[in-house]
Parts: structure tokens; C-alpha cells; sequence
């Protein structure tokens, strides 16, 4: 491990985490609609999986904002897209739950659970078909693992060897339906497992999430074929904006949070001399910086006219016919 | 009392009556219901009655199949409409077939309730109205509520008939604050007249059946006449006869819909009353729905996207301009 992609880590999952504190405030402010779901705890996967993964394209659940800023997209207009603003990366059309941009190769932001897991296998046909060998990863939940497009998405990747990466977030719960109560088994890896390789992973551990995803990656790339992997962690904040989250003991929370992501990142990578105290602090600052400038763009930019209500929902306008 | 309460007060009620009446879908259980419809009843008739399933659309109204056929009466819980997508399959193909295609030997008391339509910003996945879908699907029944007494008598009836229903909520509805009314005979086949008037029939369900009682002074104040506001509790069948016979009287038809305007369910409540009523109307129906596009985020545009009350009234009072009211 390099000392830049600790840094990267760092700066990443620090910024991912003070946006989704700032999205919430602006939320309870009214700047903000719709669902929220934040990834508050989560940050080690979503940053080590996108940094792990490298090239490709990237396909996401509804809780994708830290995913979407690891990949690079701008942080001001993701907020913009929060804000439902005209300069968001979705025109303000899509909001929290529909991030998109092909610039990134980053393809949501989905609102239906495992919705976007064909997507993925499609898509990797789609490059292996036009000659191109680079892997695609869809993320999603534990909660997504019992609907029939994942069965129905794995058995298609692995059938028509496509270099897929299927990565799932296990934190636990489907909004208040805890695992066990939804599946017969609680190690998720293991429905994958007679289809491809499958993994288990701390994903509290950013180097872990690292690391495995990389393999993986190359795996993928190199073999042809899907790959599985299980990040196990945990979200802080309820379901939603719209959850009160009660279905959590105030201890289980207090125990998740003991191993959170960023701390412990911190503690090894200090430990391990690839973090200073120094780069640590001009983060923290950095990002308090950048996710202000972002809300004061949000709240500046204007919303889209009312020519876009009808914009958008064809490519072409068929004039000679409808009048 | 609030909507969903009454939604709640009729599960109760059902299930006390009848053991064969058992709830399923997610997070009904333990979580007592995304908008909290099922609350307390995992803790009155445990899990056994009222059963979590994991997020598995097609089979939970498949297997709700089953267990009607089974001998048991399931209540599904589709979380929103907008997931019964996922369970089309289930709802086209079997629920509303198998007792046709049984010649009537297999009957299917199921109940798939769901909430629909546009909330507040939740996108264009999680804001839509489908009841033109399911109305157009032979077999099913389509009950709608617009408010506590439609709620908890429809909900009821449903539960209690042995045909398939898809019974739709509102998912603004929940949370308003209204009273169940004490009905003697209540049929969800009767549409009720919610306001009397002699001068246009305006017919709606669900929230615009809210929206349009607030339109309502406006357009009376601007028109000088006096509207029927007639609310549905079914849309399949639809009680034609009521909306027919109070047009005949005020010669003026209006419908008030969520969904997109094309292909919109007004345009089959259009027909069907014109077909009784052609020569009695003075002017052409009026049909106002959403906007043909899926619904934007950004607040503005969704409120463009929809029918509003300060919309309905200006678009009645325009036709009603233009057409000598
Ligand atoms: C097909 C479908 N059914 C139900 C829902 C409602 N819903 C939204 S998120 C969610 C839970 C998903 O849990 P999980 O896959 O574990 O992801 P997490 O939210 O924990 O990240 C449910 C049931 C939905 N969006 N789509
Ligand atoms: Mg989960």
C-alpha cells in the first residue's frame, strides 16, 4: 500500500462523510427533498471499492453519494442535485436517488432494489461485445440479495461470462427488516458461491475493501467471468430521512460505531506511517472548505425553467406530429 | 384519527373476525409498516399472521396465490405501487386469470393494497399512479380511497369478497387527520356524492378528489354555479349510473386524475358516461390530468407535472368560459 492512496482514502472518506452531514442539515432546513439516504459508516466501502476498482463503469443503489464523489464527480454539483438545481449533475430531475453521469462511467443511482443489477451484466456484454475487456461493478444491499434480479443477474453473469463485479454492502438491515428475518443465512457470500468467487470482507477496513476489490477486479478482467464480493458494515443514520431507525438498539449503534471507518483509518495509517497529522488536518480543513463552497453553489444555482418539465424525455421532438 | 389508522382499525377488525386472514409484505411485521399502516398488529396476531417478507415483490403476491388457494385470505403489501411493477407476472397473469382459466372452480380472495401517486420529491421511480393498469386488467377488482370512511369500509369489503382487489392508497393521505362517518350499507360499487351542486359534475378519487373540494369555491365564486363533487371508491367496475345521472342534471362533466394525461383511467370515466349522456351535455368533458412525463425532482417542475387545486380551478374556470358557463 502507497502512501497516496492512504491519502486518498483519507481525503475521500472525510469529505464523503462532512457532504452527507452537511446534506442532512440542509435537509432538515428544507433545502433538500424527497428521500436521503445516507452512508454515514459505510464510507470505507464505497471509497475503497470505487479507488480498488479503478476503470470501469459504475453502477449504484440509491445510497451513492460518496460513491459518485469518489469517482470523481464534482462535489458542488452533486450538492446541486440535492438542491434540485438546474447546474445538478442530473439537471435537478433526479435528485439524491439518481446521480448520473457517463462522464464518470457512473450510471446511478437506483430507486428500485436491485434494478440495476442486469443493468450491470448488460452493460458488461455490451463493452466485452464492442472489444472491450474492462470489468463493471454494481454495488447494493444486503436487502437487494433476495429479490429475483439478483439470482436472476448472477446466473446471467456467470453464464454468459461476463467480467462483472457484484459487491454487496451487508449492513445488516433493509430499512427495519434485520437480515436474518429475510434470509435463511446471514453470510451473504454464500448465494453466490457455486457461480463465482466469492469474498468476505471487513468493510470497516478500507485497505481490506481496497485490496479485495482490486483482486477481484483483475479477477474479473482477466478471467472473464463475475466475481462476489460481501463488505460487511454498517450504516449510522436510519433508513432514510424518513426513518426514525428505532428498530436499532442504542448499543448495537454504539458498538458499530466503536470500529468506525475513519478512525480507523486514521489510527493505521499513522501507525503504519502512510498518514500524517499534518495531511489529516489540512483535510479536515480542506473539505469543511470545499462542501461550503458546494451548499453556497446549491443555494445560488438557479432551478431548471419550465421548459424542462417536457425536455429530456425523448432525444428527438416529433414536431410533424404533435402539435 | 388519521387515513391510515383506518386502514389500520379494518386489518384489525378483519383478522380478529376471521384466522384465515393473514398479512404479508415488507417490513409489515416487526417494523409495523413503511407508513405504518400495520402497526401493532405483529405484536397482537405475531408473526405467524402477519409475516415479513424480504423485498421479493412477484413472489409476495405469488405466494399469496398460494395461500388463498390454500384456504388462507392474504392481504399483500405492495410498499408502493411503484414496486408492483416488479410483480406484474403475478397480479396480470395469475391473480387475475386463474379463476377464469379454473372455469370458475379456484377462487382467490387476495388483497393487494398499495399507496401511489406523487408525494413530495421522491423522483420519478417512487412517484407514479397506475391505476389505468390495473382497470384495464379483466379480473381484477380496483378499489381506491380517498379518505377514513372509504378506507376503513372499503378495505373491509375487500377483505371480505372473494375476488382478487387491488386497493389503492395515497401516499399524501396517510398522515391527514379525518374521521371515519358511520355508513349503514356501505358498497364500494356506489360512487359518493361528496357535495351536491346543479351546475358541473366534477369526479375524481384519492387526492384529487381533496384537491378538487379545494378548488371547488373558487370555481363557484368565478363561474356563478354550483358543482357536484362526486368521489370514486371503485374504478373497476365503475358506477356509471351516478356520474350519468347527475350529469343529465347539470349537463357539465369534469375529471380530475393524477396520472398521466395519456391513456389516463378519465378517459375511459369520460367515455363511458358520454355514451349515456351525448345529447344532455352542453359542452365537451373536461379532462385533467398530469403531465405526460415521468416526475421531475425539483419541486417546481413536480408540481407542473400534476394536477394541483389552484390548476383544477383555472383550467375549469377556462372551459367554463369558453363554453358559456
Ligand atoms: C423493488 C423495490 N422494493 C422495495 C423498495 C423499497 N425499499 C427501498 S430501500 C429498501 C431496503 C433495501 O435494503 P438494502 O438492499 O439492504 O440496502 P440499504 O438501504 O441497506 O443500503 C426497500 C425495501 C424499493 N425501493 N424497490
Ligand atoms: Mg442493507
Amino acid at each position: 500500500m502507497n502512501k497516496s492512496y492512504a491519502e486518498q482514502f483519507y481525503y475521500l472518506m472525510k469529505l464523503g462523510r462532512v457532504f452527507e452531514l452537511r446534506a442532512k442539515e440542509e435537509y432538515m432546513k428544507g433545502n433538500i427533498g424527497g428521500f436521503l439516504h445516507l452512508a454515514i459508516g459505510e464510507e470505507a466501502v464505497h471509497v475503497g471499492a470505487v479507488l480498488g476498482f479503478g476503470k470501469g463503469d459504475i453502477f449504484v443503489h440509491y445510497r451513492e453519494h460518496v460513491y459518485a464523489l469518489a469517482r470523481g464527480m464534482e462535489p458542488k454539483n452533486v450538492m446541486a442535485e440535492l438542491f434540485g438545481k438546474v447546474t445538478g449533475v442530473s439537471k435537478g430531475k433526479g435528485g439524491s436517488m439518481h446521480l448520473y453521469d457517463p462522464k464518470f462511467n457512473f450510471y446511478g443511482g437506483n430507486a428500485i432494489v436491485g434494478a440495476h443489477l442486469p443493468h450491470a451484466v448488460g452493460t458488461a456484454y455490451a463493452r466485452k461485445y464492442l472489444g472491450d475487456t474492462t470489468g463493471v461493478l454494481a454495488a447494493f444491499g444486503d436487502g437487494a440479495t433476495n429479490s429475483g434480479n439478483f439470482f436472476e443477474a448472477i446466473n446471467l453473469a456467470a453464464t454468459w461470462k461476463v467480467p462483472v463485479l457484484f459487491l454487496c454492502e451487508n449492513n445488516y438491515y433493509a430499512i427495519g427488516t434485520r437480515i436474518d428475518r429475510a434470509s435463511p443465512f446471514t453470510d451473504l457470500y454464500i448465494k453466490a458461491k457455486e457461480y463465482m468467487p466469492v469474498k468476505q470482507v471487513d468493510g470497516m477496513d478500507v485497505f481490506a475493501v481496497f485490496e479485495a476489490v482490486r483482486e477481484a477486479k483483475e479477477y474479473i478482467e482477466t478471467e472473464g467471468k463475475p466475481y462476489f464480493i460481501e463488505a460487511l458494515t454498517y450504516r449510522y443514520e436510519p433508513h432514510s430521512m424518513s426513518d426514525t431507525g428505532d428498530y436499532r438498539s442504542p448499543r448495537e449503534l454504539k458498538i458499530a460505531k466503536e470500529r468506525d471507518p475513519i478512525e480507523h483509518l486514521k489510527r493505521v495509517g499513522i501507525e503504519r506511517g502512510l498518514l500524517t497529522e499534518e495531511y489529516i488536518n489540512f483535510v479536515d480543513n480542506k473539505v469543511e472548505q470545499i462542501v461550503e463552497e458546494a451548499v453556497r453553489f446549491a443555494l445560488e444555482s438557479p432551478e431548471p425553467g419550465e421548459e424542462e418539465l417536457y425536455n429530456d424525455v425523448f432525444c428527438e421532438v416529433c414536431t410533424d406530429v404533435i402539435s | 384519527m388519521l387515513y391510515r389508522e383506518a386502514l389500520n382499525k379494518a386489518l384489525d377488525e378483519m383478522m380478529e373476525k376471521d384466522e384465515s386472514v393473514v398479512i404479508l409484505g415488507e417490513d409489515v411485521g416487526f417494523y409495523g409498516g413503511n407508513y405504518k399502516v400495520t402497526e401493532g398488529l405483529y405484536a397482537k396476531y405475531g408473526g405467524k399472521r402477519v409475516i415479513d417478507t424480504p423485498i421479493a415483490e412477484n413472489s409476495i403476491v405469488g405466494t399469496a396465490i398460494g395461500m388463498a388457494i390454500g384456504g388462507l385470505r392474504p392481504v399483500a403489501e405492495i410498499m408502493t405501487v411503484n414496486f408492483s411493477l416488479l410483480a406484474m407476472d403475478q397480479i396480470v397473469n395469475q391473480l387475475a386469470k386463474i379463476r377464469y382459466m379454473s372455469g370458475g372452480k379456484i377462487t382467490l380472495p387476495v388483497v393487494v393494497r398499495m399507496p401511489q401517486g406523487v408525494a413530495k420529491q421522491l423522483a420519478a421511480q417512487h412517484s407514479q399512479s397506475l391505476e389505468r393498469i390495473f382497470a384495464s386488467v379483466p379480473g381484477l377488482r380496483v378499489f381506491v380511497a380517498s379518505d377514513a370512511t372509504t378506507a376503513y369500509y372499503g378495505l373491509k369489503f375487500a377483505v371480505s369478497i372473494d375476488d382478487p382487489v387491488i386497493f389503492l392508497e395515497h401516499e399524501l393521505l396517510y398522515h391527514e387527520k379525518m374521521e371515519i362517518e358511520e355508513e349503514k350499507n356501505f358498497s364500494p360499487y356506489r360512487a359518493r356524492i361528496k357535495k351536491e351542486g346543479d351546475g358541473i359534475t366534477i369526479v375524481s378519487y384519492l387526492k384529487m378528489f381533496h384537491d378538487t373540494m379545494k378548488a371547488v369555491p373558487t370555481v363557484e365564486k368565478e363561474l356563478g354555479v354550483s358543482c357536484e363533487v362526486i368521489d370514486l371508491c371503485s374504478i373497476n367496475p365503475l358506477d356509471v349510473s351516478t356520474i350519468a345521472n347527475s350529469v343529465k342534471k347539470t349537463k357539465h362533466l369534469v375529471v380530475v386524475t393524477e396520472e398521466p394525461k395519456t391513456g389516463a383511467y378519465a378517459d375511459e370515466i369520460i367515455y363511458r358516461v358520454i355514451e349515456d349522456t351525448f345529447y344532455e351535455l352542453d359542452a365537451p368533458p373536461l379532462k385533467i390530468c398530469g403531465e405526460d412525463v415521468p416526475t421531475p425532482y425539483n419541486r417546481k417542475l413536480e408540481l407542473m407535472s400534476i394536477p394541483t387545486p389552484e390548476k383544477i380551478a383555472t383550467e375549469i374556470i377556462k372551459w367554463g368560459k369558453k363554453h358559456g358557463i
